[in-house]
């Protein structure tokens, strides 16, 4: 077959086609995968809650969601709090946080992020129990949990102190959330009163 | 040319990665480690099939002044059928790569093959183009990936072969993809001419 002249006629009804085509197998195909693609983010999710409570049945309440887009999941066992920080190296950090009743820190998890792997991206790890800069089983009611260059008492990811401080300020957030009582420093309101003044 | 020697000439004589130095984004940025430049390459690799496919079957109804218009909408499009499915049926495996993904749209390879092979050979001949050049691709990048990765953190698809404490950490930064790639075209040239 010979190839079709490039007339307006012929590119006009060429491209229409291939973007039809092309539009109607995007949906198609968007139609198939909607379901597992759910299930495996709420699946995460609830596997996340579990890691992070250091429990295998809950009963999870109705998330409830913050001001600030934290997002807490109160269950039986103590809570989940899902808080992130756009701040981090690579973009936005999103962090799963589990306290138990009196707030003490049972475990976290890393659901979203961006940071460098084989450096920021260890914080998956490096904050866990028997990592370097552990913060499970403390309270950030009694410990400040910011890194030890700003006067903290958590030891920062080697060579990834912006992850660090980003992972930080998730969990303070994670915590201020569950004490209802949101007071950063440099939250926005503030800063504006600040500045009108 | 028989379909042998174009996957072949994916492979080692037209190596995009080495060869070609086509799709360089990718290739610099998601070889942190040998694991992740072989899942991209491979990743890309299924968009290339697909894509020399495709364009091969219809590359006689697009008119030839709208050709690069009419490619990029059947990359495009297959990308994004890539990202979902991998999204519903491979999670872990889209954790790790969901970032790159849709760089591969803008993969000089994908439309550089589409240009220049698929435009003029048969769907047949085709495939083996776009197999020969995914794997040229996936080699390049597991390479690339396993050098800096051994150089940076002391392993090798995470198996450790020296303590992390000696490895610089430059490599397993941007910098380091660079010099990396650098000296491996260096050391594949020197190979080539022995």
């Amino acid at each position: 077959m010979k190839k079709l002249e490039s007339t307006w006629y012929n590119m006009a009804l060429v491209l229409t086609l291939i973007a039809v085509v092309a539009g109607a197998a995007l949906g198609y195909v968007n139609e198939l995968t909607k379901g597992p693609i759910e299930q495996i983010k709420a699946q995460q999710l609830a596997d996340g809650i579990k890691k992070v409570l250091n429990a295998q049945d809950l009963n999870v309440e109705e998330p409830q969601t913050k001001e600030d887009g934290t997002v807490l999941y109160q269950t039986d066992k103590g809570t989940a709090v899902k808080a992130s920080d756009p701040n981090a190296f690579g973009g936005t950090l999103t962090v799963l946080v589990g306290f138990d009743t009196n707030g003490v820190i049972q475990g976290y998890q890393v659901l979203e992020t961006s940071e460098t792997p084989g450096l920021g991206a260890k914080a998956d790890t490096w904050f866990q129990t028997g990592g370097k800069g552990c913060i499970v089983g403390a309270n950030p009611a009694e410990k400040n949990l910011t890194v030890k260059k700003d006067g903290g008492e958590v030891d920062a990811i080697t060579a990834s102190t912006i992850t660090s401080r980003a992972f930080l300020r998730c969990v303070n957030k994670a915590y201020a959330a569950l004490a209802g009582e949101y007071t950063d420093a440099d939250s926005g309101a503030t800063k504006q009163q600040k500045d009108n003044k | 040319m028989n379909n042998i020697k174009v996957l072949l000439n994916g492979i080692i004589k037209e190596n995009p990665t080495f060869v070609l130095l086509l799709g360089m984004c990718p290739t610099l940025g998601t070889t942190s480690s040998a694991l992740n430049g072989m899942s991209m390459g491979l990743a890309t690799m299924a968009v290339l099939i697909f894509s020399n496919l495709i364009i091969s079957l219809i590359k006689n109804f697009i008119p030839d002044m709208v050709r690069i218009p009419s490619f990029i909408v059947v990359i495009a499009s297959l990308v994004t059928i890539l990202q979902m499915v991998m999204q519903a049926y491979l999670p872990d495996l889209y954790a790790t790569l969901g970032l790159f993904i849709p760089l591969i749209v803008v993969n000089c390879i994908i439309l550089g093959r589409a240009e220049a092979f698929a435009a003029k050979n048969g769907p047949v001949a085709s495939i083996f183009d776009g197999i020969g050049m995914g794997l040229g691709f996936t080699l390049g990048l597991t390479l690339l990936g396993a050098a800096r990765e051994l150089l940076g953190t002391g392993c090798i698809f995470s198996f450790s072969v020296f303590p992390e404490e000696y490895g610089a950490l430059v490599f397993v930064l941007a910098p380091g993809a660079f010099i990396a790639l650098g000296y491996l075209i260096a050391i594949i040239n020197k190979i080539k001419k022995a």
